[in-house]
């Protein structure tokens, strides 16, 4: 049973609402109204003409072949985006968690990179994977490896992922020591009486008893490589060389806001959404259903 | 089975000392019960001996062999703990049988033992319940099977008690001696609750600030503790304290504004006008004696009465009479020296009765 609040008059509660709603409206639905309008239009070259296409945009869109390219990308960028700094701030928060003493300042720095806006980020990146100036990238050149990320388009992924991974580490590496210490120490303890190793003791207890936090993270994590990535890859490649880092985003900001070609874009941004609403009732469901032990 | 050794056991975490040197020893098959007040260090003893804990020195030896180096794992014991700390995402039947399976017990094994462990418990028909969907005497059977079934050298039980309601917990009591009976397996059990010390332990260990006032058996704690803490301790209503000063020859004692109470076993030693302190259980006053007491409260229990109130001195005592007082005004009551119990009155420890010739040259010398 709900708790209903009775209110005197019927109009109360919905100007309540109205300035949430006004907001989200201006700022939401209006925007993605008017893209999924454009997503049915063409214009010409140069924007004088525009005509209704139906659903054109999108038979073409899935059609071409850089396009498919791009969602391919888009799904190996995020799969390793997501499996990188999950796995880091899980390694991260077990640590944390065995040493609790010293968390607060470990927990401090592992933080920093959250806080830390996505082209300074992509600066740091940029000292590191750099092939003449790079720490990392000077090192490679020298013992041989020929590394260069604005040339080599495996390169160029390899360190979009990292540096996207690298600031989503510390968000997951909070959830996960929460979690971590949400686990009643006996139980653990009980475990260890009846003598699982510590490796077994956290495959058999502890990461099941993780799993509603890694399932969580699991759709923030891909909700952040699919749409939240831009930034990086704007600043480190420009979804170079040759498309090899365009993402599915970086590519819909490409053709709406260079490209101009607002047609296709918009077809795109709602691919994009249809991704975003997906991913979210997917994580409604299961959090509905208490992906609980 | 096992026996089991504890030698001189400290603990201090940091600065903080928990324990200061344990002794004890453990017959086969003993059911010992280590009873306290609250941070006396009871738990912490219990997760040394299951090496949950290191201790800061000494020695724990399970059946002959030194296992203070050794990993929990590795002592083949199991624990029952307070907040039964099952695992939250496996059913009763894995969570019973999630260390037979660790060890690599074939699955024919590992069934036959659960289901036995089960039916003994009564748990048959929760074998495939998740914990959370079991009500806490169950999830407190549950924890007790997971134990069992492991067929350990040692069986600690962590306060398993505390969270059930009074009528469980006695149900649960009995049970827990019946099983401890029937599998014979050496046990420690840790509980503040002193009806289930006395009513479980073969022996109890009565802890006070980190260290075992007392080790002996139910009776010989109630009937003779060693000190004034064991004696206030054991015992409901808790027993009354008077402080006293020796009289000459060491044969009674003059409570503090009061009368003297001529020791029925026998002298203590020292000198006349030595501080003790007069143990007195609320049950052993007798009607009609030389001590004036003013009821404040008076709590009528049906068969006998509680009277709590003062004497003359201040002092507060409580005592229990069998009925009902006739009048309800000032009572005339007397002690009754068999029952008394003597302790020094410095460091609180029991003074026994000395044979009278033992004594004689000493006072003769003094
Ligand atoms: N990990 C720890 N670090 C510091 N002090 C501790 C730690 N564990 C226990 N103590 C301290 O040691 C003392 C004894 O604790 P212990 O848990 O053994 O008490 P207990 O007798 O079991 O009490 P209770 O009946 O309340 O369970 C307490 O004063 C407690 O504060
Ligand atoms: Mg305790």
């Amino acid at each position: 049973m709900r708790k209903k609040v009775i209110f005197p008059q019927v109009g109360l509660p919905y100007l309540l609402l109205l300035p949430q709603l006004a907001i989200t409206f201006v700022f939401f639905f209006l925007p993605a109204g008017q893209a999924i309008w454009f997503s049915f239009l063409r214009q010409d070259a140069f924007g004088i003409r525009t005509e209704f296409v139906g659903l054109e945009n999108f038979v073409e869109l899935f059609q071409d072949p850089l396009y498919l390219d791009s969602v391919w990308i888009t799904l190996v960028f995020s799969f390793w985006v997501t499996a990188l700094a999950m796995s880091v701030a899980l390694g991260l928060a077990v640590l944390a968690d065995r040493h609790i003493r010293g968390a607060t300042a470990y927990k401090t720095l592992l933080i920093w990179p959250y806080a830390i806006a996505p082209a300074v980020a992509a600066v740091l990146w940029i000292f590191i994977f750099h092939p003449q100036i790079g720490l990392l990238g000077k090192f490679l050149n020298g013992i041989g490896v020929r590394w260069d990320y604005k040339l080599n388009g495996t390169q160029a992924l390899i360190t979009v992922i990292v540096a996207s991974a690298w600031k989503q580490v510390s968000y997951n590496f909070l959830f996960f020591l929460a979690g971590l210490q949400s686990i009643p120490r006996s139980v653990l303890e009980a475990a260890a009486i009846d003598g699982a190793s510590p490796a077994r003791r956290f495959w058999t207890v502890v990461f099941p008893l993780l799993s509603p936090t890694t399932f969580f993270l699991l759709v923030i994590n891909l909700t952040y490589a699919f749409f939240d990535t831009f930034g990086v890859i704007d600043a480190l490649t420009k979804g170079g060389p040759a498309k090899a880092t365009s993402t599915l985003i970086y590519r819909a900001y490409i053709d709406g806001r260079v490209n101009l070609d607002l047609g296709s874009s918009s077809a795109q941004s709602v691919v994009l959404m249809l991704a975003v609403i997906a991913l979210t009732a997917v994580q409604f469901r299961f959090i509905e259903r208490k992906v609980h032990y | 089975m096992a026996t089991l050794t504890v030698h001189g056991v400290p603990k201090s975490f940091g600065k903080v000392a928990v324990l200061h040197g344990i002794d004890l020893s453990v017959a086969d098959g003993e059911m010992i019960v280590i009873v306290g007040a609250s941070g006396c260090g009871k738990s912490t003893l219990l997760r040394i001996v299951a090496g949950l804990e290191t201790a800061t020195e000494g020695r724990i030896v399970i059946s002959g062999a030194d296992v203070t180096r050794l990993e929990p794992a590795e002592r083949d014991i199991a624990m029952v703990f307070q907040n039964y700390a099952l695992y939250p995402h496996m059913s009763v039947f894995e969570n019973m049988s999630y260390g037979l399976r660790i060890r690599g017990v074939p699955k024919p094994e590992i069934a036959r033992r659960v289901q036995q462990a089960a039916e003994m418990l009564g748990l048959g028909a929760l074998l495939q319940r998740r914990p959370r969907e079991l009500s806490g005497g169950q999830r407190q059977r549950v924890a007790m099977g997971r134990a069992i079934v492991r067929e350990p050298k040692l069986f600690l039980f962590d306060e398993p008690l505390s969270n059930l309601d009074a009528k469980l917990r006695v149900a649960m009591r009995a049970e827990i001696k019946r099983l401890q009976r029937r599998l014979g397996v050496t046990s420690l059990f840790v509980t503040h609750d002193q009806v289930e010390a006395m009513t479980l332990g073969d022996r109890l260990v009565v802890m006070n600030q980190g260290r075992a006032a007392q080790v002996a058996t139910p009776m010989e704690i109630f009937a003779r503790p060693a000190d004034t803490y064991v004696a206030g301790f054991i015992g409901s209503p808790a027993m009354n304290f008077l402080p006293a000063t020796l009289t000459e020859g060491g044969l009674g004692a003059r409570i503090a504004d009061g009368p003297v109470i001529r020791f029925a076993d026998g002298p203590r030693p020292g000198m006349a006008g030595r501080a003790l302190t007069l143990g007195i259980r609320p049950e052993h006053f007798a009607l009609g004696g030389p001590l004036p007491l003013t009821p404040d409260l008076i709590e009528p229990l049906g068969s006998e009465t509680v009277v709590h109130g003062r004497l003359p001195s201040g002092q507060e005592v409580t005592l229990r009479l069998a009925g009902m007082p006739a009048s309800l005004g000032t009572l005339e009551i007397g002690i009754r020296a068999e029952h008394l119990h003597v302790f020094d009155g410095e460091t609180g420890l029991r003074m026994d009765a000395q044979p009278a010739a033992a004594l004689t040259p000493a006072w003769q010398g003094g």
